[in-house]
């Protein structure tokens, strides 16, 4: 296959959250800001990518009974890289995204990508699944973010970017009353659902 | 605190205050993947519960003997994992074997656990939750922390099944069917779960 075709088939044809409706929990979580939704995104397509190039590499040596545990301790490791060096380079948004980041184990979107690209393809095309999918993801996870921290907040993008401190775009008039509701649970949960509508209805009036 | 205050306050705590799926945002997949029928969502529920309760005890005796003892705290991801995955596997066959009725009923859910992020879940937050007055989880806490942690989540999920039972009959716009619905009901649940936030226990 084509390597951009594959490439770009994840960031909107088969976008990993609105098209599959993989990955929930950490969609939900942490797309509180769009600073922790950013940080996920990255943290996720690497281990995304570096799963897909691994299990690729090893999928003519894997028994085919074992694969699933092999490709989740794989995944693990790859997890425990991550989460070791978020800890160490950029402290505070390991902090704020907290469980999440060890939790990126169980995230549906990588074990399935596993399972139905990587153990059936090369190397090469894995890796731009990969990559293609870790966008598709990173971007979905930035436009529910930036719902919620416009509404919830009135600001875009603040926060600790690596080192430095960004105070973020006003969106909002400085009088706007902040929906604290957007920030907390069940703003995540009606965002996702009228964003979902919105794709459904886009998808209706094209077919 | 007492034992039962412990409880109690546990019991509180994982069902209301801090429920798993509403307020912690875990074990998100089953919650509106297999909440469409209220038996399923039952079966599911009893799994989820046992094996949280399960993977919390013996996570913990892991964690305790072998990876604080030797100070490898940095293979808890890895090792926790494993044992999920070896330990569903293990109930499979004993169910299997011992009670095929039950194994009937939760057959298909229990291989959909190992990749339910409530478990891990549960696990990595009993090594990393204390005490109001800093005390962290001991074995005893930590087991009945799963197993509340647990009910939480049938709790939920077995509400949103019998909504979304009768959802059947609603008349909805084309684009709002299915997993949209599903979510804006979970915002309202989220949203009445919001108010029990305010205890301080």
């Amino acid at each position: 296959m084509n390597f951009f075709k594959t490439l770009t088939n994840g960031i909107i044809k088969e976008n990993p959250i609105f098209v599959i409706v993989l990955g929930m929990c950490p969609t939900l979580a942490t797309s509180t800001s769009v600073n922790n939704a950013v940080g996920m995104g990255i943290a996720a397509t690497f281990v995304l990518v570096c799963s897909n190039i691994m299990i690729a590499m090893v999928k003519n040596i894997t028994p085919d009974k074992i694969r699933i545990a092999v490709y989740i301790v794989v995944i693990a490791a790859f997890v425990s890289i991550v989460d070791m060096c978020m800890a160490a380079f950029v402290p505070d948004l390991s902090k704020s995204l907290g469980i999440f980041i060890p939790l990126i184990v169980v995230n549906c979107i990588i074990l399935g990508r596993a399972e139905a690209f990587a153990s059936k393809n090369t190397v090469l095309s894995s890796m731009a699944d990969g990559i293609g999918m870790g966008l598709g993801f990173t971007l979905a996870l930035t436009v529910v973010s930036s719902i919620r921290e416009i509404l919830g907040n009135g600001t875009w993008g603040k926060g600790l970017w690596g080192p430095f401190y960004w105070n973020g775009l006003h969106v909002m008039p400085s009088n706007y009353n902040p929906m604290l509701a957007f920030i907390l649970a069940p703003g995540a949960f009606l965002t996702l659902g009228f964003l979902m509508a919105l794709m459904n209805i886009l998808k209706n009036k094209r077919s | 605190m007492s034992f039962f205050g412990k409880i109690i306050f546990m019991a509180l705590a994982a069902l209301f205050i801090q429920n798993f799926v509403l307020s912690r945002f875990l074990g998100l997949c089953p919650y509106l993947g297999v909440s469409k029928k209220l038996d399923s969502a039952i079966g599911m529920g009893l799994a989820v519960i046992f094996v949280m309760m399960l993977a919390s005890a013996i996570c913990y005796l892991i964690d305790y003997y072998l990876l604080v003892h030797f100070n490898l705290q940095y293979l808890r991801t890895i090792a926790f994992i494993l044992t999920i995955a070896a330990l569903v596997q293990f109930v499979e066959m004993v169910i299997q074997k011992n009670s095929p009725a039950l194994y009937k009923a939760l057959g298909v859910y229990l291989p959909l656990i190992t990749t339910n992020c409530a478990v891990l879940g549960v696990v990595l937050l009993n090594t990393t939750l204390t005490w109001p007055n800093g005390k962290s989880y001991g074995f005893l806490d930590a087991t009945l922390n799963g197993f509340f942690s647990g009910l939480g989540f049938t709790f939920v999920l077995l509400a949103m099944a019998g909504i979304r039972e009768r959802l059947e009959f609603a008349e909805l716009p084309k684009s709002m069917k299915g997993m949209p619905i599903g979510l804006i009901l979970a915002g309202c649940m989220a949203l009445s779960f919001w108010g029990f936030m305010g205890f301080k226990l």
